[in-house]
């Protein structure tokens, strides 16, 4: 009754979407949350999340303001880490490895688990010394070698065609799209297996917004994303699995399809259809 | 009605505006205003005035001639200089003039200067053919030349004379350059060598391996130097009969003559007799002499080189040891330290360490680097010099040190102020990298802060460069024999005690014999030091705003 009426949630056929037929419980995990708990302080920002995130497959986090989509997000890499006064209970495997473990090797982990911010990051370096700079940490100075990786990934991030002549002008010239995916690029220079992307469009314009959705389709044959957006269209429009939290719980979780033409949770209904957040 | 327009008034806002720029305004007239002053007392110094000559007359004393250059002029009660015991005649005006003339003839006069009352003195005339001599010593002398000698033969006489003294003094200077340089360098050089030779004999002998064998060694190498000094000796005494062999025959307007050796003049010229155009070229050779030359006579006369290459050398050095210093604390105290109550306390602290007045950092330059850790110095390594101290007193080394340690807060509040600046999202893009914290420091975080760290240094130099009271403690001097940079090994003595530009001041204002001499020196010496550190910092700046270019802060 109340999931018949057509204004209730996002018309999925309108964004251009194809029914696609998924099973979360039937898909290889590559991050599993077998229960976690955050604490910023006294406060506690995160209530035992437990989730699994599919591999190859986009999961978009959803929920209004201070939900804790972005706090849940940068557990997987340990960003979380650099906070003072945070606090993590419980654990995160990645490829069933504790990532909350003793003696892990934080940068390893973050070389294994790349991170897409909200705003663009290039370094005040040229286009190709951003390419490479996860490379170059790594020890790699070999020019072939990262002449190709540059390639490869402004090609994988869908940006080679358009600065391929200016390799060495600063990439504080390009727009904030092409920033963008530079720092996507970049992200996938050292070829990380899991990609978390921390509301990537929120500072760009429609266009460059498209252009950064098209690549995480591209994307999601070589890597596990995971995406936290504001926008609950982008969310449909790009995964294949949508997550919504609320005041640091996750309330639902399921293939996109379901959660937004026919939500199991009140809260996610309500949020869905605009009625809070 | 009145009262409602100046309550308009005061809303619009502008008396505001005019107090606000009232304030600006006060600021530019009195930096300008002090920039002028300096300026113009500074370098009319250099410019060839006019010599007066003119008959004194003191009522009932026999009238006598006087002859001069005019240096001030000031209105005086008549009454005041009755009272200071002067013949003045009661009637006529109230006030007086009197004025400053600069007589030179020290040897004979006693004094350069001289006040005389401006009523007194008349018939006042230019004489074409006067002559300004100036000398290596005893200042100026004015006067006219009868003839010139060589080798107590007089040559020329009268106006050939003139002709004849031209070329003379050219080579008297080139004679006295190759007499410097042969004194300063190549026997300044030998004296070192000597000094290190026995150095090195004092050395061995405290070890105990003074054996025949060395002493052998030693004494075969100070006879091949002392070999090299005899003919260096005869070199120079050839040089010196050269140096001393014209003279010249002059005689003062009152009528004395008096015979001074040409080795003794810098140069000759008739002020009265030379044009605009000689006037500008004679200004510029004092100018340049001003800042290229070394002090003569108790720094009143010559130039300040030593001074302004010491300041700088200090300077520099500074910059080198107060770097490195306040940026790695800087570093630690921003992206190692935990932030709270001890962090908090250090930086209070640090920036308190700012308004400590230098004479106390000087204290303590004095007290701890000269005493305790040059005096440990020179028992650890200059034993053999001892009980002459090596780095055990004051010294260029020090004084850089003091004030490096007096600017060191500088730096690490602008060092600190810049780490901040660098946006959060730069540090964790590369953390996400893989990159580890120090990779992130070294790679993004510390070439983004260099521009702060070059402001830092730029405050430092500011700073440090203008600083006086410390240095007279811990290593400035009056009178520094040579550079602390030479040819010498091990070419960069930090041991050695320095002139400076700030001091020259103090010592050149109020610590001289020939005070009206020096005061125009004063303000030349004042304005070069402004300059100095204009110039340091404007480079400092310069490369800043390169670096800056390069780091455009990602503000969007």
């Amino acid at each position: 009754m109340r999931h018949e009426s057509p204004s209730h949630g996002i018309d999925l056929d309108a964004l251009g979407r194809k029914k696609q037929a998924f099973n979360l419980a039937s898909e290889p995990v590559t991050l599993e949350v077998p229960g976690l708990s955050l604490f910023y302080g006294s406060k506690q920002a995160l209530h035992d999340v437990r989730m699994n995130i599919p591999k190859h497959r986009v999961t978009a986090f959803i929920g209004p303001s201070g939900c804790g989509k972005s706090t849940l997000l940068r557990c997987f890499n340990r960003m979380n880490d650099l906070v003072d006064g945070c606090r993590v209970e419980g654990a995160i495997n990645l490829d069933g490895q504790n990532i909350y473990r003793k003696g892990v090797d934080v940068a390893e982990l973050r070389r294994r688990v790349g991170m897409v911010f909200q705003k663009p990051n290039p370094f005040p370096k040229s286009i190709y010394e951003n390419v490479v700079y996860g490379l170059r940490i790594q020890g790699i100075n070999k020019k072939r070698t990262l002449d190709d990786a540059v390639e490869w990934a402004l090609k994988g991030a869908a940006l080679w065609d358009e600065v391929k002549d200016r390799l060495h002008d600063s990439a504080l010239g390009l727009s904030g799209g092409q920033q963008q995916r530079l720092v996507i690029a970049r992200t996938i220079a050292v070829e990380p297996e899991v990609l978390l992307l921390d509301e990537p469009c929120s500072a760009l314009d429609p266009i460059s917004t498209l252009k950064v959705e098209e690549l995480i389709f591209e994307l999601k044959s070589k890597y596990t994303i995971v995406i936290v957006t504001h926008n609950m269209q982008q969310a449909a429009r790009v995964s294949d699995y949508t997550a919504f939290m609320y005041m640091g719980k996750l309330i639902e979780y399921g293939d996109t399809d379901t959660l937004f033409t026919n939500p199991a949770q009140k809260q996610t209904e309500d949020y869905i259809t605009g009625r809070y957040g | 009605m009145k009262q409602q327009n100046l309550k308009t008034w005061f809303k619009s806002g502008s008396p505001w505006v005019w107090f606000t720029g009232g304030g600006v305004s006060i600021a530019v007239i009195m930096t300008i205003g002090l920039l002028t002053l300096i300026a113009v007392r500074g370098l009319g110094h250099f410019w060839p005035a006019d010599v007066l000559e003119g008959d004194y007359r003191i009522p009932g004393q026999p009238a006598q001639v006087l002859a001069g250059e005019l240096v001030e002029a000031e209105e005086v009660p008549r009454a005041q200089l009755a009272a200071s015991g002067l013949p003045v005649s009661v009637s006529g005006g109230e006030f007086m003039t009197r004025e400053l003339l600069k007589v030179g003839n020290r040897e004979l006069y006693g004094a350069d200067f001289s006040w005389v009352v401006g009523e007194w003195l008349d018939n006042l005339r230019k004489p074409a053919n006067l002559v300004a001599l100036e000398r290596r010593e005893w200042g100026n002398f004015y006067g006219y030349l009868l003839g010139v000698k060589e080798s107590g033969q007089l040559v020329a006489e009268g106006e050939a004379a003139w002709a004849e003294l031209q070329p003379r003094i050219e080579r008297v200077a080139e004679l006295h350059e190759q007499l410097a340089r042969l004194e300063k360098k190549d026997i300044g050089r030998i004296n070192h060598a000597l000094e290190r030779l026995r150095l090195k004999e004092r050395g061995l002998e405290l070890d105990g391996e003074l054996d025949a064998a060395a002493q052998a060694d030693l004494a075969a190498e100070r006879a091949q130097w002392d070999a090299e000094y005899q003919q260096l000796e005869t070199q120079l005494v050839s040089l010196r009969q050269a140096f001393n062999r014209d003279g010249i025959l002059v005689r003062t307007v009152d009528g004395r003559e008096e015979e001074i050796s040409l080795g003794k003049v810098v140069r000759a010229y008739r002020p009265n007799a030379m044009g605009t155009f000689d006037k500008f070229g004679f200004y510029f050779a004092k100018l340049w002499e001003f800042v290229s030359d070394e002090p003569r006579e108790a720094n009143t006369e010559g130039g300040i080189f030593p001074a302004i290459f010491g300041t700088v050398m200090m300077t520099l050095i500074m910059a080198l040891l107060v770097t490195p210093f306040g940026v790695l604390a800087a570093i630690y105290l921003r992206e190692y330290a935990k932030q709270g109550p001890l962090t908090r306390m250090i930086r209070i602290a640090v920036n308190n360490l700012a308004g400590v007045p230098a004479i106390v950092y000087g204290v303590f330059g004095l007290g701890f680097f000269v005493y305790v850790l040059g005096g440990s110095i020179d028992q650890l390594f200059f034993a053999e010099a001892l009980p002459a101290p090596t780095f055990g007193t004051p010294g260029l080394l020090w004084a850089s040190l003091t004030l490096a340690i007096l600017a060191v807060p500088v730096v690490i509040v602008a060092t600190e102020e810049g780490l901040a600046r660098i946006p959060r999202a730069l540090r964790e893009g590369s953390l996400a990298l893989g990159a580890t914290k120090a990779e992130t420091l070294w790679k993004v975080v510390l070439p983004m802060a260099s521009p702060a760290m070059m402001t830092g240094m730029i405050l430092a130099v500011a700073r440090a460069a203008g600083e006086v009271a410390p240095l007279m403690l811990v290593g400035v001097v009056k009178l520094a024999p040579s550079l602390p940079l030479d040819g010498n090994y091990p070419y960069l003595h930090l041991d050695q005690k320095i002139m400076h530009l700030g001091f020259h001041i103090y010592d050149v204002g109020f610590q001289s014999p020939n005070v009206e001499a020096a005061r125009p020196l004063v303000y030349a010496t004042a304005l070069l030091l402004v300059l100095v550190i204009a110039l340091l910092n404007l480079s400092a700046v310069f490369i800043r705003n390169h670096l800056r270019e390069k780091y455009k802060a990602l503000d969007h």
